[in-house]
Order: C-alpha cells, then sequence, then structure tokens
C-alpha cells in the first residue's frame, strides 16, 4: 500500500507523461497463483476419493481396517486429481500438482509421526505423572505391582543428571580444545587427529559401552557406579562433540581471524578475542545437541550404570539408575503398572530433552541479536 | 643489488651480508596456547585411538580361535564353543535396509517439502522440528514401535504375505489364509524393529538433504522457473541433481547410524540366529542387540567375541560412513567445504 501512495504523491507533481487529471492506483498483481481451478480441483478430488473408497472399501468389499482405509483413499485421490487436473490441463501441470501433493504428503505423514511419538507417550504417561510422588521418590521397596501413589524416579532423574554432568565436564573441554587445535593451531598432525576423530564418530554407542564395561568393570575389577556410566557416555559423546564443534569452527569467515592476526594480536589472543565470541551460538548448538544425545542414549548406560532402585547421587560408589534405563527395565517388566511409569520417566525424558532443545534455539537467536 | 650502489647511509645501514630474522618466533603466550592445544589433541587422539585399538587387539583371540568360521557360522552358542556372526550380520543388515527403505522416501519428500514448498516463516520452525525430531531419544521410538506400531503393523505385514507372498522376501512360515491367522507369527520381527529405526535415522538424512537443497543455485533456479518450468519441473531439473551428492550421503550416514541401534531394536525383536530373509517372520538379531543381550553372562573368552563383533559393526559403519563423507564432498554441492 505505501507504493501506491508514493507513487501518487510522485504523480502530483507535473508530468509530461502522465495524463493531467487521471490518478494512477496501483494494485500490486496477485503473486500467489492459486487459482479457484487448483482448489476445487484439489478439494473436489479429495472428497470424491473418500466418498468413493469409503463406498468400496467399507460397503462393498471385504476390506476393514483404518490404515487399509486411509491408504486406499491416498491412491485413489492421487489418481483422482492427476484425472481431473488431466481435463485441462497439459501434462507438467498434472505432473506438477501430483508430486506436489506427495511432497506435502510425505512431509505431513513425517511430523504426524513424530506428533504420535509425543502424544502417545504423554497419553501412556499422564498416569503416572500426575503423581507428585512421582517426582520426589525413589524405587527402594516398591514392588512392581505397588499402585502409582508410591515410589517415583527421582533417583533416575539425579542419575541422569549427574552421569551426563560429569561426562559433559570431561568431554566439553577436550572436544572444545580439540577443535581448536584441529583448525587454529594445524599441522600435519591435527590431520590425523581429525580422520581418527571422524573415524571414531562411527562408533556404535553399544561398542562405546561394552569397551568401558571390559575394561573398567570386568578387566580393572571396578564395581558398576555412576562414573563408569559417565565415562561410556563420554567415550560415545566426545567424537560427537569434538567433530561438531570442528565442522563450526571450520565455516568461521576467516576475515575476521585474518583482521586480528594483522592488527598485531597474538594466536591465542584472536582465539580468545575473536573466534571463540565469534562461533559462541553455533558451539553451544553443536554442544547441546550432543548433550542431548548423551541423555536420551541408553545403550551405554544398560553396560555399565546398573539399576538401582534407590536414591544415590555418589557416582563412586554404588549403582546409579538414569532415565534411559529405568524406562528400559520398567517397560520390560510386563507388570502394566510398571509399564505406566516407564512411560511416565520415558515423558520426562523427552521434556528434559525438549528444554535442552528450547535452550539450543534461544543461545542461536543470539546471533541475530547481538549483531 | 645495493651494495653495489654508493650508499650515503652505509654507515648507519644494516650490514647488508648479514639477514635479518624475519620470523621472530612465537610469543610466550602463544607457545603456551600451541603446547596445550597441542596436548588436548594428543589426548583426544589418545583416548580415541585406545579405543579403537583395544577393540582391534581384542578381536585377535577371536579371530586366531575361530578363524574365517566367525564370519560363516550362524549360531551363538558359547557352551557349544560354536560362535558366529553371519546371523546376526543379515539380520543387522535387514533391519538399516528396512529402516533406509522406509526412511528414504519421506526423508527426501521431507527434505523438498521444507525446503521448496514450505513458506519461508514455516521453514526455520519446520528445521528446527526436524532437529528436534533427530533427539528424541531412540528408547521413545522403541516404545513407540514396541506398544503402537506394532499391533498395527503386523496386520500389514499379514496382508503383505497374503497377496505378495509369492516374493521370498515377504513370505512367512505359516498359512496367511488360515481362519484365524498366527498372528504371534508376525510380530518381533526385523520388519517392524526396521520401522522404529527409521523414525529415529530419517532426521539425520532429512537434515542433510535440506542442507544441500538450500545451496542449489538460485541463478538455475530462476532461470528455470522463468523459461517456464512448472515448480517441481524446476525441482527435478536443478534441485535434485544438484543435491545428489547430498541425497546419496546422507542416506549412506542414516544406514551407518541404523546399523548401530540398539534399544529399540532390542525392544522390537525376539532374538533367533537362522540366517533368513524374510523380514516380516518373528525373530532376528543384530551386532548390537546381540552385544545387549549377552554381555551380562559372558566370560572373558565371550566378551573378547562380543567385542569382536563390536569392532566388525563398527569397521563397517567406519566404511559406509567414510564413503558418505567422500560422496557428499566430491559433489557439486559439497564443494564448499
Amino acid at each position: 500500500m505505501t507504493a501506491t501512495i508514493d507513487r501518487a504523491s510522485e504523480t502530483a507533481a507535473p508530468s509530461p507523461f502522465a495524463p493531467p487529471d487521471e490518478t494512477v492506483t496501483d494494485t500490486p498483481r496477485v503473486l500467489n497463483s492459486r487459482t479457484p481451478d487448483d482448489a476445487l480441483s484439489f478439494w473436489g478430488s479429495l472428497v470424491g476419493s473418500g466418498a468413493l473408497v469409503w463406498l468400496l472399501y467399507t460397503q462393498i468389499l471385504p476390506f476393514s481396517g483404518r490404515i487399509g482405509f486411509v491408504v486406499c483413499w491416498f491412491i485413489a485421490f492421487l489418481v483422482m486429481y492427476a484425472g481431473v487436473t488431466a481435463m485441462g490441463n497439459p501434462r507438467n501441470v498434472v505432473v506438477d500438482r501430483l508430486m506436489s501433493a506427495i511432497v506435502r504428503s510425505g512431509a505431513l505423514f513425517v511430523f504426524g509421526t513424530l506428533a504420535t511419538a509425543v502424544v502417545f507417550t504423554f497419553m501412556r504417561g499422564v498416569e503416572a505423572l500426575t503423581n507428585v510422588n512421582f517426582f520426589t521418590d525413589d524405587m527402594a521397596g516398591v514392588r512392581p505391582t505397588s499402585t502409582l501413589d508410591n515410589g517415583g524416579i527421582l533417583h533416575a532423574i539425579v542419575g541422569s543428571l549427574i552421569e551426563v554432568g560429569l561426562a559433559v565436564i570431561v568431554t566439553l573441554p577436550l572436544g572444545i580444545g580439540c577443535a581448536v587445535y584441529m583448525n587454529e593451531v594445524g599441522g600435519k598432525f591435527s590431520k590425523v587427529v581429525r580422520t581418527i576423530v571422524e573415524a571414531m564418530t562411527a562408533l556404535p554407542s553399544i561398542v562405546a559401552g561394552l569397551f568401558i564395561y571390559t575394561t573398567l568393570i570386568v578387566t580393572l575389577g571396578l564395581s558398576r557406579t555412576g562414573i563408569a556410566a559417565a565415562a561410556a557416555i563420554g567415550v560415545m559423546m566426545l567424537p560427537i562433540i569434538a567433530r561438531s564443534a570442528d565442522v563450526v569452527l571450520r565455516v568461521m569467515p576467516g576475515g575476521l581471524r585474518e583482521a586480528s592476526l594483522a592488527l598485531g594480536a597474538s594466536k591465542w589472543q584472536t582465539v580468545k578475542q575473536v573466534v571463540l565470541p565469534t562461533v559462541r551460538p553455533g558451539l553451544a548448538t553443536a554442544l547441546i545437541l550432543g548433550i542431548a544425545r548423551g541423555v536420551g542414549e541408553t545403550s551405554p548406560v544398560l553396560l555399565t550404570s546398573g539399576a538401582s532402585t534407590y536414591f544415590n547421587a555418589n557416582p563412586t560408589n554404588e549403582p546409579m539408575n538414569s532415565l534411559p534405563l529405568f524406562v528400559f527395565s520398567a517397560v520390560r517388566s510386563g507388570e502394566p503398572l510398571f509399564i505406566a511409569r516407564g512411560f511416565g520417566a520415558a515423558m520426562v525424558l523427552l521434556l528434559l530433552v525438549l528444554i535442552l532443545f528450547i535452550i539450543t534455539r534461544f543461545l542461536a537467536r543470539q546471533k541475530v541479536g547481538r549483531r | 643489488m645495493t651494495s653495489t650502489m654508493v650508499d650515503p647511509f652505509h654507515d648507519i645501514a644494516p650490514d647488508p651480508e648479514v639477514a635479518r630474522e624475519i620470523d621472530p618466533g612465537l610469543p610466550r603466550e602463544d607457545k603456551v596456547f600451541h603446547l596445550v592445544a597441542r596436548a588436548i589433541g594428543i589426548a583426544v587422539l589418545a583416548i580415541m585411538g585406545a579405543i579403537g585399538l583395544f577393540l582391534g587387539a581384542q578381536s585377535i583371540p577371536t579371530f586366531a580361535r575361530y578363524g574365517l568360521g566367525f564370519f560363516t557360522e550362524n549360531q551363538w552358542q558359547p557352551e557349544n564353543d560354536t560362535l558366529g556372526i553371519s546371523a546376526v550380520l543379515v539380520g543387522t543388515f535387514t533391519v538399516a535396509l528396512v529402516a533406509l527403505a522406509i526412511a528414504f522416501p519421506l526423508a527426501l519428500t521431507t527434505a523438498i517439502y521444507i525446503s521448496e514448498y514450505a513458506k519461508p516463516r514455516a521453514k526455520s520452525m519446520l528445521i528446527s522440528l526436524i532437529d528436534l525430531m533427530a533427539a528424541v531419544p531412540s528408547i521413545i521410538w522403541g516404545l513407540w514401535g514396541f506398544f503402537l506400531l506394532q499391533p498395527k503393523a503386523l496386520h500389514f505385514s499379514h496382508w503383505l504375505h497374503t497377496h505378495l507372498g509369492w516374493v521370498p522376501f515377504f513370505h512367512v512360515d505359516t498359512d496367511p489364509e488360515a481362519a484365524s491367522w498366527a498372528q504371534s507369527r508376525y510380530t518381533a520381527s526385523a520388519f517392524i524393529a526396521g520401522i522404529a529405526v527409521s523414525m529415529m535415522v530419517l532426521p539425520m538424512a532429512a537434515a542433510v538433504m535440506i542442507h544441500v537443497f538450500g545451496q542449489a543455485p538460485i541463478g538455475e533456479r530462476e532461470a528455470a522457473l522463468g523459461l517456464g518450468s512448472t515448480k517441481w519441473g524446476m525441482v527435478r531439473t536443478v534441485v535434485l541433481p544438484f543435491g545428489r551428492g547430498g541425497i546419496i550421503g546422507g542416506s549412506m550416514l542414516s544406514l551407518g547410524r541404523a546399523l548401530g541401534e540398539t534399544i529399540a531394536v532390542v525392544l522390537i525383536i525376539s532374538p533367533a540366529f537362522d540366517i533368513k530373509f524374510r523380514p516380516l517372520e518373528v525373530g532376528t538379531s543384530t551386532v548390537s542387540a546381540l552385544i545387549a543381550g549377552r554381555f551380562g553372562e559372558a566370560t572373558s573368552a565371550q566378551l573378547s567375541a562380543l567385542l569382536c563383533a563390536g569392532f566388525v559393526l563398527f569397521i563397517i559403519t567406519l566404511i559406509i560412513n567414510t564413503l558418505a563423507a567422500m560422496i557428499v564432498s566430491r559433489s557439486r554441492s559439497g564443494a564448499q567445504e
């Protein structure tokens, strides 16, 4: 609309080209090229195919089942949509509309599946989540068949936080330091380090757990503790964090770095004052995604931590349960009430990941705000 | 050259015969910085290298004892001293390939939708949704697969068997036409585990594809649209050929992840050690499920065999990841890294 006003004020000045008393009112052309034909053939095909499939599927043919109905409806819709479009359009428009429908429904299906997973976990877990003791109690002395108003998962929440916290304290400086070394110091040897780090990102998490199990627990004879679990998580996370930090540092524009060096700053000053502050949002994003992976991974803790039922905040002694491990053992027990606790714990785990994720988004957005 | 000329400042000019020090060396704090950074690099290398070497070293006794039979034997019976990973390797690949077969088309359409069809404002939100999906813990997908998917998917398996059972791949060892068909023959199968794993690896492939599609040159897109191409025509002739490396590389990366997936598979499958290519049928095993199931009761020799199986899995994943990285970096879209 502002464009119209500007144009109008321009034409107020005498112009040799414009007829004197005709006011120019430009209406911008609608860029959205969706015509009534498009909308009608879409909705018409959708409704028509739905009705047809309903008639054939449920009334005439001996089929049943909701999933089969939806699949048939989708196929019938595609055929009908193509047919309707072909009546008044050239072939490439038919293909375009068909592919557009397929691409959109594929994406819809994926996000729908993600939604079912979250909603399903919540629905099954809500029974346990509504009890306050679920967050304030541990499972000591609680039988699998006990009702949900006694016992809780505090020990697993605290255990997860301690184990991942320990793993992060060790892997964070190592991972970032390694990435800084590979990018800012360089040299032939750093290429070897980079190759090995990239290779180790292929290490399956269960093998990382088995490595710690064999070395710390079987060979050195340590018992299953929080620290063993933290070591397993750390071994799994270290290559992931080092690699993602490396990628973030590598795409940093070289001009900033060179400007700092050209002003006479030493390399350390450049790293401290220029490189790390510049990549901080990207680094934080990469790290928190690595942490989310560490919190959620079950297989390393399955082998190393031991599933305790009681509260234990000491990682060096006694087994320490964690959220994914609690979920795993709960749903394997086969007791309906215990499975409900498992789903409750799974929902807590999902929320924990979501919180980490929101922090990530927040940190990533700061980049825009600060510059 | 200057030394041959008569130089009025000859007395105060530096002696031309002695080369001036151009590189004064690093300042002291940089020496410390280099030292510390290098030490961290060496520490990481040592930790990572130690794991690789340890796995390799632990595999030697197993290879020495069972030889190539370790790869051809299908049973895992430590009590009879017959150990082999052929069945679990077949199972691992079956689950991973089922997962990839489901994840690939969905990841591709999702990536095309997000990068080409979604409105600009929705785009960044959808990308973070894909990232969030990648961060969903695998145990959640395991629960989803076991409690929600399995009761529904076995009907689909049964339908596939009834109508496509003549294809060996869809065969199940039971009568599909029986009045009350044997539901238990269709549960706990590689197919159902594969679906759960596919949801886990899908966002990984989609993220790589979105990244690559986003780099398709704007000039070529506009050229295609300017020549009268439809949107899909533009995607097919510009975006997809440009992103081919990313499509292949992203899928291979997700295949590597699918091979190592543990918990969702352990929750869903029931262990079986036959070599079979019938993913719809009950029972299979994967390397990671084998490790998760057998580490507890293992003696040190068996533990070494499990480590060896893990080492083989690691090497396979490593090869796939390396190939994927090579494909991505050689393609036109990967040139920036």
